[in-house]
């Protein structure tokens, strides 16, 4: 059969390539995404004293370094049987929050957006983030610019660092902070619920406000109806920094509700000779290859996952939107893999209003930042939401803190099956005998991989010139307080 | 410089490639904000997987040195990357192995404390939420109904750029600030370059840029960083905290002892330095405030029980071993 | 294991006081030692970076030995403890590398003891010849797997359908 190769894919973190076989008919008989790559955490952690594993997991991923730091850090609390103070979990739970605002607005404006604002098959040398900031000035490139510099500027403010933050021990955080940083830090945390807010109307204007939008986020291409994952307090709610996993089946009910301590008992990772990534799957129900539905032990973690496998958000605004994106696409769960771009806007939101939250807390201050462990370490798990889903370090120390043994189950690899299945299905919706194979028709198809990861922006195709944008500002009752145009 | 329009002389064709990397690099290219349209000024990209959808293909087609400047990041560890080094090389005038990992191995370079049989017995047969009845393991070709999908060789030994293809530049940091980034842009476009094979970084090492107070080191214990809450003010190797700032180059502003932890050594040796560890090894030595035999060997046994964690987190590839004696079974 | 053929290649590192002396005086009292240590003279034992010890074994030394005066005895007084506690530092690092602890050695020798260092070049030698060779270099050599899988990956690239961009 005929190979189409893309290679590499691109505006995502990581390598991959998909290779689309076809038939003599030209239609799609199968579609692979390889990971070309494997580095080796899981054993070349061995070995390594256990305080130094939140700077080496920082290194799984420099978008997301964070996360990895996080998780690290709760799996040494965990392996150390050490309860960190108020102020440290609470500093921890806003740094998080943090960045959890500039790793989905960088996706968000960044990576997916292209395809929307430039539009899926636009020449390729303008098909990129250059190009939409030259398309839509520097009044809202200068937004997104601010949010993701304020992000950065205060992780490293808090962490050390904006990328591989140096901050995370057992117990606790290196250091807290003064008052005057507290203070920058509401002040530029207030700035972010504002962005989340224009973020969100933007997309209702431009994605939701075009009927062939629409047509492509509800476009059964695109649609897999898996199980759900993510991590709830204990009301159920969303939160990304701790809480139990839950996941919610296709039919809408819970199949299961554990501690992550626990997550050998509901999690397994299959292996494929065809790629150096494994495919976590759900044990009870078992891998039955790579196809949706009840019976299947394929399952997503991401921003659609979490909000399909919560009750709500908790905070106000988000709540609202949560239960607005519900009601527009017809109760849960929402199995529109285009909608996690949506999703992804509202956790935006959610963690913003979080951040305040946090920084006005009279603890966020506090003096006491650490406590020091005092038990032998033996065996931790730490787990976190990373903003592309469920992250787990499981580590095995001897009696000094050097570990014996290493698993990590993070964050995309959850989404490794359905994505496989993803790119399929779109291969096989938009390669029909007859249809002339373009560089832009496969970016379509790459699409259905770059929802998982990064985000959608928003924008009408348009003529090539400046493009006309007009966006609206809304209170919650409606009263618009900031109108923006340009070139109308 | 800042003149955003079109600029009377052709703009130039950057690539900026990842390898077995994390993606920090690119992030904190992105990071120097509104100056990349500066960077757009300047040149074409034609190849950056993470922002700009150009593919493999393009690049194979190109001339020659037609690639004015390619900045490359992540260390070497399959054929797949050494492809892309050489492809790369080929077109490109200027190449800049960019950040640690491509200088000196950074963390992926760890697994040179292993083979490949070693982390493949661990990915798919061993850690405990592997499902694999069948002992299926990722092959260089597999043949499935429709046809053969290929993966790249996986190395036993990761390399550095260097150690597979001739480099100009390097830019040290994992990964580099943007603000490095963003002086070494200014420096490339401006001409003002020290010779090719030279780091383009500070000379000296982050001590430099460190707030803290520092007076006599004698160590009589190192500690481990969650066994204390060092002083805020004092240099923490005075502290008994390992610190390796004393060999790392400058560049960072010091951010790390700054928040409280101690450097780990992203930004690499300091300029003449030829192995890091051993600088490290060297340079703590003479800080142990003993001289009784027995007692050194204590101190270092249980202050520093991980020395290739402390000391070659981020260089074991390109230090003078490079790696941890080859496992038999890791050789076909 | 030993190969009968082998002779280790050993590089010492001597320090100008006393060990060199001792080497010097091994040779006009006509003492017969294995020939298999290159000496390299340095002021001081505490001149000795553990760089200089990597380096020679990853270019292709079998083992180093440095030698230095015995403590209380340097010339510069205290250096030759900073040379014990890099050496123990240097040995407490390469365990982890899989190198075997008889490859480095530390010998104390004053100006007077060309016997005692004699005996203890033999003494290395012999554990180094029963070691076999270390040829370091060859933990990272390939026999042609990179270069093969190198052209795969042009093949596969030639093969896939080409589309107009």
């Amino acid at each position: 059969m005929k190979r189409i190769s893309i290679d590499p894919i691109t505006r995502l973190e990581g390598h991959g390539k998909i290779d689309i076989f076809l038939t003599e008919e030209g239609e799609v008989a199968n579609a692979y995404l390889q990971i070309p790559e494997l580095r080796g955490f899981e054993r070349f952690c061995v070995g390594r004293a256990a305080e130094f594993m939140p700077n080496i997991t920082n290194r799984i991923c420099g978008v997301c370094p964070e996360a990895h730091h996080m998780a690290s850090t709760k799996a040494l609390d965990a392996l150390f049987k050490v309860d960190p103070p108020p102020t440290a979990k609470k500093l921890r739970e806003m740094f998080y929050s943090i960045f959890f605002v500039t790793d989905h607005t960088t996706h968000f404006y960044a990576l997916g957006a292209p395809d929307f604002v430039m539009g899926p098959d636009a020449p390729v040398a303008e098909r990129n983030i250059l190009g939409i900031i030259k398309k839509v000035g520097m009044d809202i490139a200068g937004k997104v610019l601010k949010m993701r510099h304020d992000g950065h500027y205060l992780i490293k403010m808090i962490g050390g660092r904006p990328v591989h933050p140096n901050w995370g021990l057992p117990g606790g955080v290196s250091r807290g902070i003064t008052e005057e940083q507290r203070e920058e830090i509401e002040k530029l945390g207030r700035d972010a619920i504002e962005f989340g807010k224009f973020s969100i109307q933007l997309f209702n204007d431009i994605v939701l406000g075009n009927p062939g939008y629409v047509d492509l986020i509800k476009n059964e291409a695109y649609i897999h109806r898996t199980y759900n994952m993510g991590t709830v307090d204990e009301n159920n709610l969303v939160n990304f920094y701790d809480g139990m996993i839950r996941v919610v089946g296709p039919d809408g009910k819970e199949h299961a509700k554990y501690h992550p301590k626990d997550y050998q008992e509901y999690v397994a990772e299959h292996v494929e000779s065809w790629s150096y990534l494994k495919f976590p799957f759900l044990k009870k129900i078992g891998w039955k290859g790579f196809v949706d539905g009840v019976d299947s032990g394929v399952y997503k973690a991401t921003p659609l996952s979490r909000l399909n496998a919560a009750d709500g958000m908790a905070t106000p605004l988000a709540q609202a939107e949560y239960e607005r994106m519900y009601d527009v696409l017809g109760g849960k769960p929402v199995d529109h893999t285009l909608a996690t771009h949506w999703a992804r806007l509202i956790e935006l939101l959610y963690a913003a209003e979080h951040w305040v939250e946090l920084s006005t807390d009279p603890d966020i201050t506090g003096e006491t930042f650490r406590v020091l462990p005092t038990e032998t370490p033996t065996e931790g798990v730490g787990e976190v939401e990373a903003p592309r889903g469920t992250l787990t370090h499981h580590y095995w120390t001897d009696e000094r803190g050097i570990l014996t043994q290493v698993n990590l189950i993070v964050g995309t690899t959850n989404n490794n099956a359905p994505i496989n299945m993803s790119v399929k299905k779109a291969a096989q919706g938009l390669i029909k005998k007859g249809t002339i194979i373009t560089e832009g028709l496969l970016n379509t198809i790459e699409m259905a991989y770059r929802a998982y990861d990064p985000c959608m922006a928003c924008a009408t195709h348009t003529l090539p010139g400046q493009m006309p944008l007009e966006v609206m500002i809304r209170t919650p009752d409606g009263e618009i307080i900031e109108h923006l145009t340009q070139n109308l | 410089m800042s003149d955003r329009e079109a600029s009377p002389r052709e703009k130039g064709k950057l690539a900026l490639y990842w390898a077995a990397s994390c993606g920090g690099c690119d992030i904190n290219t992105l990071g120097i904000n509104e100056k990349i349209l500066d960077v757009a000024a300047a040149f074409d990209i034609v190849l950056w997987p993470v922002a700009i959808d150009a593919k493999v293909r393009s690049i194979e087609k190109m001339a020659d040195k037609s690639i004015d400047l390619c900045f490359f990041n992540g260390a070497i560890r399959t054929s797949e990357q050494e492809y892309m080094a050489r492809l790369l090389r080929q077109k490109s005038k200027v190449l800049v192995a960019f950040g640690s990992c491509a200088h000196e191995g950074c963390i992926p370079a760890l697994a040179n404390m292993n083979s490949r049989e070693e982390i493949f017995q661990t990915a798919y047969h061993d850690t405990p939420s592997t499902d694999n009845p069948k002992g299926i393991r990722p092959q260089t070709e597999t043949e499935v109904p429709e046809g053969t999908l290929y993966l790249p060789f996986f190395y036993d030994t990761v390399k550095t750029l260097d150690q597979c293809v001739e480099v100009e530049y390097y830019l040290p940091g994992c990964p580099p600030e943007p603000e490095r980034i963003w002086d070494a842009i200014v420096a490339i476009l401006e001409g003002k370059l020290p010779p090719p094979g030279s780091v383009i970084g500070a000379n000296t090492t982050v001590c430099d840029e460190c707030p803290r107070t520092r007076t006599e080191k004698k160590i009589k214990e190192f500690k481990r960083t969650w066994e204390i809450i060092p002083d805020p003010e004092i240099c923490l190797l005075e502290q008994g905290i390992v610190c390796c700032g004393i060999a790392t180059r400058a560049g960072c502003g010091a951010n790390c002892p700054t928040v409280g932890s101690p450097c780990i050594g992203c930004y690499g040796p300091n300029e003449g330095v030829e192995d890091f560890g051993a600088r490290m090894m060297s340079a703590l030595a003479s800080v142990i405030d003993s001289e009784d035999p027995e007692e050194i060997d204590r101190i270092i046994r249980e202050g520093i029980p991980d020395p290739i964690g402390s000391f070659y987190r981020f260089s074991l590839a390109n230090s003078h071993l490079r790696r941890k004696v080859l496992a038999q079974d890791g050789k076909e | 294991m030993s190969n009968n053929d082998f002779e280790p290649r050993i590089i010492g590192f001597f320090c100008n006081w006393c060990s060199y002396r001792a080497a010097d005086l091994a040779g006009t009292s006509r003492i017969k030692y294995q020939p298999n240590v290159r000496i390299i003279r340095v002021m001081c034992s505490g001149r000795v970076d553990p760089t200089f010890v990597l380096k020679a074994l990853a270019l292709g030394a079998d083992g180093v030995l440095i030698a230095g005066c015995h403590p209380g005895e340097c010339h510069y007084l205290e250096q030759n403890y900073k040379a014990m506690r890099r050496y123990t530092m240097l040995k407490h690092t390469l365990r982890f590398f899989g190198i075997e602890e008889e490859r480095i050695r530390l010998q104390w020798a004053s100006a007077a003891e060309g016997a005692q260092l004699a005996q203890a070049i033999n003494e290395m030698v012999d554990q180094v010849r029963e070691l076999g060779p270390l040829n370091w270099s060859a933990q990272w050599a390939d026999n042609g797997q990179i270069e093969t899988a190198i052209e795969r990956i042009a093949e596969e690239h030639a093969e896939a359908m080409e589309v107009p961009a």
